[in-house]
């Protein structure tokens, strides 16, 4: 019933239904019959089941220790625990590429669910596109890197997962991260269909951007999740290394980010409208190509998954049709795109022009400074490396002028303001971003920590006080205000959460800049000091857990002689898949982490030492806290009544009701 | 001046994709070859002299040697360097053993206890001509190198003409070292 052959089936039907869906609708539009266009969501719907049914058969597969399928044999083993048989699916290169196609089946489904509202033409299309890209990826999947291939005879036992990955947070970050990554095809196919037809104006605004802000929180969370994960799993201290990956998500982040705010241009101005529709593609197109170089071995990174070139250049075939194909139809079509109105600098559509401006310089330094490596080893044969020091300097410079429009931008009215009556309005965020400068020179050092915390304490002060103000607070009645805040759209609550976020976010990276370390060799019982807390070590012992041999420590900090807390790092060896693990031990009060490594055990007797790494973070849990904030403001703004589609249809159906 | 600008904003998405598009074909054929290796690790010493040292020998393998009597020689020597914790290294000799009847190895034990070093050495029967410990990995910085096993391909007169930053084999000695020892 959920056997290996009938998962294969499955997907070669779901390719097959994918390309009847990318067809189809595309043809019976361009002759206007509307029973063909019609067919297209009765097809997505159709092959989100079959691909929902694969993914099944494959997680079957893996639950039942069925070793006959490579994929399992490779990955599994009978020993592994439940949870991580499942996640295990997609923690491997085939696996992953199922759940990819079976996320961008899901965006189909969910196009044709609530997606009722759009004009038939246009849903059709759309499906059409995201029909098409499913199709590529499925034929990709069966082609080069099919998951129920089977191997014969069937091992007794598969080889088991990487220790690394037996985690929770990492079991659960590539569906949320690829359903950013894949949600960005949602308004990629919308931009196309809009190509297609030569016309975009204030209601495709409307249409394109909750899908936009829905694939926005979930990429955000994704990035958060990953940079969480690789702080206290891989005990390394840091949080985000530059590494070509983490940049691979970083990248259509800054250009969605852009996306979402170029969208609110399109629907209250009509304006911005060719520019909207490249940043539609450019992230969906950005979104794609960090897949292909993660999976193509072409980029060197940390996080490696099994490189085969042959698998990289049917990918890049894939890319050259999809980003290929869709700039074509771009640089012909989008001439034909007319924009209205001139915007006056200082105006709320002038903010966001600015924000559009930075936040793609942003990401081009990122671009730069990922793809120059490779280049140069291609172009002129030497190894170079770009890291840290480059991103620093090339971003923080850009992010400062962000910061401080994040503050301006949502207290300037539309079309046209005043300059002395915005200001007005900010002058007690101002106040309280002159305490914070003050505040950042007490407890920051060096210039650009200082300017960043500044003005990270101004964007959350100014969207703050943008709430207050129009709530009416300080000059209503307890009543009015009550009023005001049932009546203050939602999508505003949502900006400003999402804006507080993002302060937060670069107030816990302004923190971690001041993070202080040291790497000690010390006896049992002795204390070493860091950052004003003395850290002693009491004892370590060893015990032998389920699949696994541990060495555990206990590290007490005391501050001001008072104790803290007792960490418990420890490290444990994999005897099965001969891994040593690190099992980081952070004792976190909101302000400061206590993080503690143990590392090795040298000498015997009484002459042993220990290894241990002990790390003082400032604000470091603000950093994913502000991305969580970020994303539940966006997902608050996906509730207003004005984003959802069918919002004027069923107003009007309510009028006629009511007269 | 409104259809320049749209004339950019078309064009230079595309002209930038293609770019892309056309490096990552090439990187990718060239992976398939061996000719780009984005993992290789480029060490600034290949066409250089040798930098100068001087090491101790190890216990019951003889004297060590010096850079004057590795220019002195008169035939190609390949330098590689090991330690005995080292696990590409156990997975490299047999490949060195292969590689020392056509050509002399010279060994050197990367920070490693000298007694661990000879014991490795002599376990299944030494590749190398001659043998050198740098105990605390101070030759192996002047040479760049990164990581155990590494190897360099010294040319009579001293200058390296080849380095690899993987455990050599008969296939590599083949497709790399061999062709450059004709021109010597």
């Amino acid at each position: 019933m959920f056997g290996p052959e009938q998962g294969h089936f499955a997907l070669a039907l779901a390719c097959v239904l994918a390309l009847v869906q990318f067809a189809v609708p595309l043809w019976g539009a361009s002759r206007r019959d509307a029973r063909l266009v019609g067919l297209a969501p009765y097809l997505a719907v159709s092959q989100l089941i079959a691909l929902g049914y694969s993914f099944l058969c494959l997680i079957m597969c893996a639950v039942g220790d069925d070793f006959s399928v490579q994929n399992v044999a490779a990955n599994s083993a009978v020993s592994k625990p439940l949870l991580y048989k499942i996640t295990g699916v997609w923690g491997n290169h085939e696996g992953s590429v199922l759940l990819w196609t079976l996320i961008l089946a899901a965006c189909g489904g969910a196009v044709s669910l609530f997606g009722r509202n759009l004009p038939d033409i246009l849903r059709g299309r759309v499906l059409a596109i995201l029909g098409g890209v499913s199709a590529g990826f499925q034929m990709f999947c069966l082609l080069t890197s099919d998951p129920f291939e089977r191997v014969f005879p069937a091992p007794m036992d598969g080889q088991g997962m990487n220790p690394l990955l037996q985690d929770p947070g990492l079991a659960f970050h590539p569906p949320i991260l690829y359903t950013g990554y894949v949600g960005f095809a949602v308004p990629f196919a919308f931009a196309v269909a809009a190509l297609i037809e030569g016309r975009v104006d204030a209601a495709w605004g409307r249409w394109v951007r909750p899908w936009a802000v829905a694939a926005w929180c979930f990429l955000t969370c994704g990035i958060a999740l990953g940079s969480w994960w690789s702080y206290y799993v891989l005990g390394w201290g840091g949080y985000w290394f530059w590494d070509p990956v983490e940049n691979a998500s970083l990248i259509p982040w800054l250009t969605g980010t852009a996306l979402v705010h170029s969208a609110i241009v399109v629907e209250k101005r009509e304006g911005l409208k060719i520019w909207t529709v490249l940043l539609a593609i450019a992230t969906f197109s950005f979104s794609l190509s960090g897949t292909f170089l993660v999976r193509s071995g072409i980029l060197n990174s940390v996080h490696a998954f099994a490189n085969d070139p042959a698998r990289g250049v049917f990918i890049l075939a894939l890319l050259a049709i999809v980003i290929g194909g869709s700039l074509a139809l771009f640089a012909w079509r989008a001439p034909s795109l007319t924009s209205t109105g001139l915007f006056s600098p200082i105006s709320r559509e002038g903010s966001l022009v600015l924000n559009n401006i930075l936040l793609c310089s942003i990401c081009a330094v990122v671009v730069t400074g990922t793809m120059y490596p490779p280049f140069m080893q291609l172009l002129a044969g030497r190894t170079i490396s770009v890291g840290k020091p480059f991103f620093d300097a090339a971003t923080i410079p850009l992010t400062l002028p962000l910061l401080l429009a994040m503050g301006v931008g949502t207290a300037l009215p539309w079309k046209r303001a005043q300059l002395a009556r915005t200001f007005s309005h900010l002058y007690a965020a101002a106040g309280i971003a002159a305490i914070g400068v003050v505040l950042c020179f007490w407890r920051l050092s060096g210039i650009m920590p200082i300017a960043c915390g500044a003005l990270a304490i101004w964007v959350i002060a100014a969207s703050a006080s943008d709430v207050l103000r129009r709530i009416g607070i300080g000059h209503t009645s307890p009543r009015g205000v009550w009023e005001r805040m049932k009546n203050l759209p939602r999508s505003s609550w949502g900006a400003a959460l999402a804006h507080i976020g993002a302060g937060i976010t670069v107030l816990g990276l302004c923190g971690m800049s001041q993070a202080q370390h040291a790497i000690v060799e010390i006896h049992i019982g002795e204390t070493r000091s860091l950052g004003g807390d003395a850290w002693t070590l009491l004892d370590v012992h060893d015990y032998i857990g389920p699949n696994y041999k541990a060495m555990q420590a206990d590290l007490a900090i005391r501050h001001n002689g008072k104790l803290v807390t007792i960490l418990h790092p420890e490290k444990r060896d994999f005897t099965t898949q001969s891994q040593t693990t690190t099992e980081v031990a952070i004792h976190t009060n909101f302000i400061t982490d206590l993080y503690g490594v143990i590392g090795d055990r040298h000498g015997t007797g009484k002459d042993t030492t220990y290894v241990l790494r002990l790390h003082r973070n400032p604000l470091a849990p603000w950093m994913w806290l502000g991305g969580l904030v970020m994303a539940i403001g966006g997902a608050f703004s996906l509730s207003d009544r004005r984003m959802r589609i069918g919002a004027p249809k069923r107003a009007a159906a309510r009028n006629m009701a009511r007269a | 001046m409104n259809a320049t600008r749209r004339g950019i904003l078309t064009a230079v998405p595309i002209i930038g994709a293609g770019v892309l598009g056309v490096g990552f074909w090439r990187m990718l054929s060239d992976m398939r070859s061996g000719a780009f290796d984005p993992r290789a690790i480029k060490n600034p010493n290949v066409g250089k002299p040798i930098p100068s040292f001087a090491m101790p020998g190890l216990p019951g393998l003889g004297d060590g040697f010096t850079d004057a009597e590795l220019k002195a020689q008169h035939r190609p020597v390949l330098v590689n360097f090991f330690a005995s914790w080292c696990i590409p290294c156990v997975a490299e000799m047999p490949g060195l053993r292969a590689i020392s009847r056509n050509m002399p190895i010279w060994g050197i034990a990367y920070e490693d206890k000298p007694e661990n070093a000879a014991g490795f050495v002599q376990r299944d029967g030494s590749p190398y001509a001659r043998v050198a410990s740098d105990r605390h990995g101070r030759v192996a910085i002047d040479w760049g190198v990164t990581g155990v096993p590494e190897s360099f391909l010294v040319a009579p007169g001293g200058r390296i003409i080849w380095h690899g930053s993987a455990a050599l084999d008969p296939q590599i000695y083949e497709a790399e070292i061999r062709p450059r020892l004709a021109g010597l």
